[in-house]
């Protein structure tokens, strides 16, 4: 059996970690992430005060008109603004695939945390469902519910939230599972705690840096998802802007070589690349894996 | 011997039982379809008749647990019955239409997947025998960007740079039935380097990820202290107790070939079955849906399954217990 | 084993050596000039407490450090090389094949997905280019001298089929394949029972002096140094303490701090007479896997009020099992329990809130006993609001008390445990068990992962707190020291069953069961000759 030290300083990995700490390890990635995440979050917030014209508004009767002044990035099919269009979608695309992404995480979380603390034919029971689910590649189980009930906004939250909420449940329960194997759970077990003080009080503050990660992966990965669906027409429906649909309606014009279709897919794959190096660099902090020989 | 037999025999008998759990998943969702689908399909402006009549070719007048146990029945016999697109007279069967686009998948996912395979392993391998180096940092970014970016993204790019300022290869993918296999490379080559990108960063991380994980393990470190070399330690101690969970994402990557791949479907307008099961949503053409949802859960489980398998086949606590 | 020191040259000399490990705010000197000298064929007892460094050197013998650690300066000359300044290639070139290591935990050093030969004569074939059947044969005919059965057997077998005393005993042969001239054990038997330990370190003191090996033996107990090693040098905070020959260094230590490490295994506690019984456990059976495996058989214990019974047995005896049976994490197949002569339910569930907290359990290892996320004031407090509804500056007040109770005060209030040391976290967890005024206290093993030093003040403290609170203890242990300085009786556990019990002196003075007598005879005495004299009883 291991002996613990009598001296802190040799317990590297334990001591608490201070913002300075944290800040000080920064990576020029990350900061590049964060800068990334920071800007979109502002577009998204104030779009309406930034955009110059209206999301519907149409403003020109020369449809793929060129770049001007006037229209920064020229217009789309109907002579609406490109720019414009590009920073109202900003604010839909976040704001639909956070509401999506919280769906997944308190569904996703709170099953996954409770089905490890209790164990037995509960966490059997909800594997197997959560299996069947999941044997069902996530992409073709909305597609089949959308082609039931249609794609509304209010829809596509819930469906692409309850979709992902299985990755979400087997990555609490798994991490989970490391935690309730701890004397410290079983200590509570015979204090008499409830259930809900167990999941909430004594196993998920230990797997929140797991959570972080996840929950910035998945918000992309939620992105890419409604990007995927607009583009084939069963996303979002128009007028609404959205860049997936956006790269759709201006597809033809790739064979002229014209980069318009490239800039909303662009706008999109900026958004998910400082995400993830954000959370790539969370990962690699947290797991603290350094230089070896 | 006997243990692994069981267990093996488990894993099969469970997955069987989670595919018929689909499948009822996949039969009852559409039976929830909103009343007046039927007028969705026929158009507006369809008669009562019609309307009837359309429900009874359909079997909506039988009860449900009949009509599952039918389409049951003849999906293991390999018929899936009509498509709603199918009119008296003009009968269009389900695996008409989805027999071809299956094939045309398999195609381009197994030539991806011989390209792509065993180069992200190699990959993975080196980022691992080189870590924190220059090379594993460049590689990391940008399989971080890859992965990043929406499947479309890379593929207009590739067409904008291949097949519009450089004319190297086509755009537009087509396929026909007795295509020589040199015209069928020449067709399929942007969509396959496109999937090869998309899937390759995944498997290259991951597999770089699994290689690390256990080279902090303690017998890797005994290894170091016996003076074995960095490469020995990773192909002869640390690859092979990484084997199930690069298997694992392997099987995650094929299965994405074979069922995700409808965005480079769209794209390149090529005819695989992810179209099929687009065009079926759109038009709400059911059997063609049901049909679709179920070969994709088959293929799922079943490299699920040999993914399992491998973790199994590579954990001697299982192979040779006390 | 060397008659004459002066006439064998020296074939290891670290001059100075200076060892940093990383910590979130920089680097932190843990070895500061450490110097030593050793010849060949003699072998070098480390001792010292955890964090004293031991492990740390005994890498840096062969020019290694673990990740987060560097070499900040000095020499590690082998053989008139200085390791530290090799090339990569030609340092690898010596591990293994010159000098070799055996690990603490063998179970965690062979790589579980190849065969046991396989392993052992990997440098050999790699390194030195023998030939394959050369290289196993020659293994063979080690696992044989290291007392292994079944050689060709085990051979083939993988590591996880094997025990861990025959596997530490592989790995001693693994690292003799290469016939090197120097070995580094780094606490090789601490992880074993105490009658596995006895062969195991037979089996290396008799390869080692066959072959001529130097050997630097690390450990932290002192027992088992004087058995193995020709001279004892004792570390603290990565200093050197103190050095003699090992006879020298065990009838007349020098310093203030060997001293006492020595003292605590001289530590007594006169056993007092049992008054009434507190907790009775009658005819106990108990089941894993579904009845599969029986782990406790017709256990019956009497436990006396405000008395220290020990339970003491080696892994496998049932002693937890038992515990938990007690405390309702185990429901029982037969028997039944008796708390202040009431009938106890079986399982936790169907306890009132008054039975559980009148019976608290401490855990072996505070690292996973106290979640790393709370704080000391909510960890301590915790079973206030539950049993006694305290809250506000009533809770605040008594958790300082209880602070003080343990020695700790309540400064360490706002403290996470990442912050504590082991002794300080095992503190916590005492304090925590008493917030809740309990009637009996299993402590599991929570001594075991402590340094003595350390383990002798907690058991101080545990007395003290008895006098006070006359609380019962079931100590829980597998080490016969701790038992004969905390106990009033005793019950000796083998596979399942009770052999012996009843108070202190008459369990520990002969006539024994022959279980009793054997785990008696296998604890090691600090003394050179225990061994050689256990040995030749034995023959």
């Amino acid at each position: 059996m291991k002996i613990l030290s009598e001296h802190p300083a040799t317990n590297l990995k334990r001591s608490s970690k201070t913002i300075a700490v944290i800040l000080r390890r920064a990576t020029p990635s990350a900061w590049f992430g964060a800068a990334i995440i920071f800007l979109y979050v502002l577009v998204a917030i104030f779009a309406s005060h930034i955009a110059p014209y209206g999301e519907t508004e149409v403003v020109s009767s020369v449809p793929y008109g060129p770049w001007t002044q006037q229209t920064f990035l020229g217009t789309d099919q109907l002579g609406r603004d490109v720019f414009s269009r590009l920073i109202f979608g900003a604010r839909n695309t976040i704001g639909i695939s956070l509401a999506a992404t919280m769906i997944t995480f308190v569904v996703g979380v709170s099953l996954g945390i409770t089905a490890a603390v209790l164990g037995g034919s509960v966490d059997m029971v909800v594997s197997r469902i959560v299996d069947a689910i999941m044997a069902l590649p996530q992409l073709v189980v909305i597609l089949v519910m959308l082609s039931v009930v249609g794609s509304s906004v209010f829809n596509l939250i819930i469906l692409i939230g309850i979709a992902g909420a299985t990755n979400v449940f087997r990555l609490a329960r798994s991490v989970s599972l490391n935690v309730t194997v701890m004397d410290y759970v079983e200590d509570a077990r015979m204090r008499g705690e409830s259930l809900v003080w167990i999941v909430f009080r004594e196993v998920l503050p230990n797997i929140l840096p797991t959570l972080v990660a996840e929950f910035g992966m998945r918000f992309c990965f939620v992105v890419l998802t409604i990007s995927a669906l607009s583009f084939l027409g069963l996303g979002i429906q128009p007028p609404t802007a959205d860049w997936g649909a956006m790269v759709r309606e201006s597809a033809t014009l790739i064979s002229y070589g014209d980069v318009t279709p490239l800039l909303p897919a662009a706008a999109i794959a900026v958004l998910a690349i400082g995400v993830n190096f954000v959370v790539d660099w969370f990962l690699h902090c947290a797991s603290g894996l350094r230089d070896d020989h | 011997m006997h243990a692994i037999l069981t267990t093996i025999f488990e894993r099969l008998a469970m997955a069987v039982l989670t595919l018929l759990i689909v499948s009822v998943l996949i039969f009852s969702s559409v039976a929830l379809l909103p009343g007046d689908f039927a007028k969705a399909v026929l158009g507006q402006s369809a008669t009562p008749a019609t309307v009837i009549a359309f429900e009874q070719q359909i079997g909506l007048d039988r009860p449900a647990t009949e009509r599952y146990f039918d389409w049951l029945a003849g999906a293991v016999r390999g018929d899936f019955g009509n498509s709603f697109a199918s009119r008296p007279g003009a009968e269009r069967r389900v695996v008409d239409i989805i027999g071809p686009r299956l094939r045309n998948t398999l195609t381009l996912a197994g030539l991806t997947a011989a390209i792509a395979i065993p180069l992200a392993i190699s990959l993975g391998l080196l980022a691992a025998l080189w870590r924190n180096s220059w090379y594993d940092r460049i590689i990391n970014a940008a399989t971080l960007t890859t992965i990043s970016v929406p499947e479309f993204f890379v593929a207009y790019v590739l067409i904008l740079l291949l097949a519009v300022k450089f004319p190297v290869f086509r755009s537009l993918s087509t396929v026909r039935p007795n295509m020589g296999m040199v015209e069928t490379v020449e067709n399929l080559a942007l969509p396959v380097l496109t999937l090869t990108l998309v899937i390759i960063a995944h498997m290259m991380r991951m597999t770089r990820a699994a290689i690390i994980g256990v080279l902090g393990s303690p017998y890797v470190e005994m290894a170091k202290l016996k003076g074995v070399s960095p490469l020995k330690i990773v192909l002869r101690h640390a690859l092979p107790n990484a084997l199930a969970p690069i298997a694992s994402v392997v099987a995650f990557n094929l299965a994405y070939l074979i069922v995700g791949a409808v965005i480079i479907e769209v794209v390149f307008v090529y005819p695989g079955i992810g179209q099929a099961l687009v065009d079926a949503v759109r038009t709400r053409d059911v059997p063609v849906v049901q049909a679709c949802a179920l070969l994709f859960a088959l293929t799922y489980i079943f490299l699920n399954l040999i993914a399992d398998l491998i973790a199994i086949g590579t954990n001697p606590r299982l192979m040779h217990p006390r | 084993m060397i008659i004459d020191p002066k006439a064998q040259e020296v074939l290891l000399n670290i001059i100075d050596l200076q060892i940093e490990a990383e910590a979130d705010d920089g680097w932190h000197p843990i070895v500061n000039g450490l110097s030593l000298t050793l010849r060949r064929g003699e072998v070098l007892g480390l001792i010292g407490e955890s964090g004293a460094g031991k492990s740390t050197i005994g890498l840096a013998s062969m020019g290694f450090t673990r990740p987060g650690c560097r070499i900040a300066g000095g020499q590690v000359i082998f053989n008139g090389s200085d390791l530290l300044k090799l090339p990569k290639r030609q340092l690898r070139s010596f591990r293994g094949t010159r000098i070799a290591y055996v690990a603490q935990s063998a179970a965690m050093a062979f790589n579980p997905a190849r065969r046991i030969l396989d392993q052992t004569v990997e440098t050999a074939v790699n390194d030195m280019a023998r030939p394959r059947k050369e290289a196993n044969a020659n293994a063979l005919d080690l696992f044989r001298e290291l007392q292994l059965p079944d050689v060709e057997q085990l051979a083939h077998r993988y590591p996880h089929q094997v025990s861990g005393g025959q596997l530490q005993r592989a790995m001693t042969a693994m690292a003799m394949s290469c016939r090197p001239e120097l070995i580094i054990f780094d606490e090789p038997t601490t992880a074993l029972d105490v009658t596995t330990q006895v062969e195991v370190l037979a089996a290396i003191r008799k390869v080692v002096a066959e072959h001529n090996t130097a050997a630097i033996y690390i450990t932290h107990d002192l027992a088992v140094v004087s058995q193995m090693a020709d001279r004892v040098m004792v570390l603290r905070h990565g200093k050197e303490v103190e050095q003699a020959p090992t006879r020298e260094m065990l009838s007349s230590p020098r310093d203030a701090y060997t001293k006492s490490l020595w003292s605590v295994r001289q530590m007594h506690k006169p056993a007092e007479p049992r008054q009434d019984v507190v907790l009775e456990i009658r005819n106990i059976d108990a089941t894993y896997g579904r009845g599969a495996i029986k782990v406790l058989d017709n256990v019956s214990v009497s436990v006396p009020r405000g008395r220290t019974l020990a339970i003491v047995g080696e892994s496998g005896s049932g002693k937890s099992t038992l515990a938990r049976v007690v405390t309702g994490l185990l429901g029982p197949s037969a028997g039944n329990i008796l708390f202040n002569g009431v009938a106890l339910p079986p399982v936790l569930k169907s306890r009132t809130s008054e039975q559980l907290r009148q019976i608290q359990l401490v855990y072996q290892s505070a690292d996973t006993a106290l979640n790393p996320r709370q704080r000391v004031r909510d960890l301590v407090g915790r079973r206030l609001e539950l049993y006694f509804g305290m809250a506000g500056r009533e809770k605040e007040r008594r958790v300082g008390e209880l602070l003080d109770m343990v020695e700790l005060g309540s400064r360490y209030v706002d403290r996470f445990p990442g912050e504590l040391s082991g002794g300080q976290k095992q503190r916590i967890s005492l304090a925590r068990a008493l917030a809740a005024k309990p009637e009996l206290m299993i402590c599991d093993e929570i001594t075991s992962a402590l340094d003595q030093i350390v383990q002798g003040e907690i058991l101080k403290l545990l007395t003290r707190l008895q006098r006070a609170t006359n609380v019962t203890y079931m100590f829980i242990t597998h080490d016969i020291a701790t038992v004969k300085t905390i106990s009033d009786e005793v019950v000796v556990m083998n596979r399942g069953k009770v052999v012996q019990q009843g108070p202190k002196d008459s369990v520990l003075s002969p006539p024994y069961p022959d279980y009793t007598e054997r785990l008696l005879r296998s604890v090691p005495e600090i003394d050179p000759d225990w061994l050689n004299r256990l040995l030749a009883a034995r023959q």
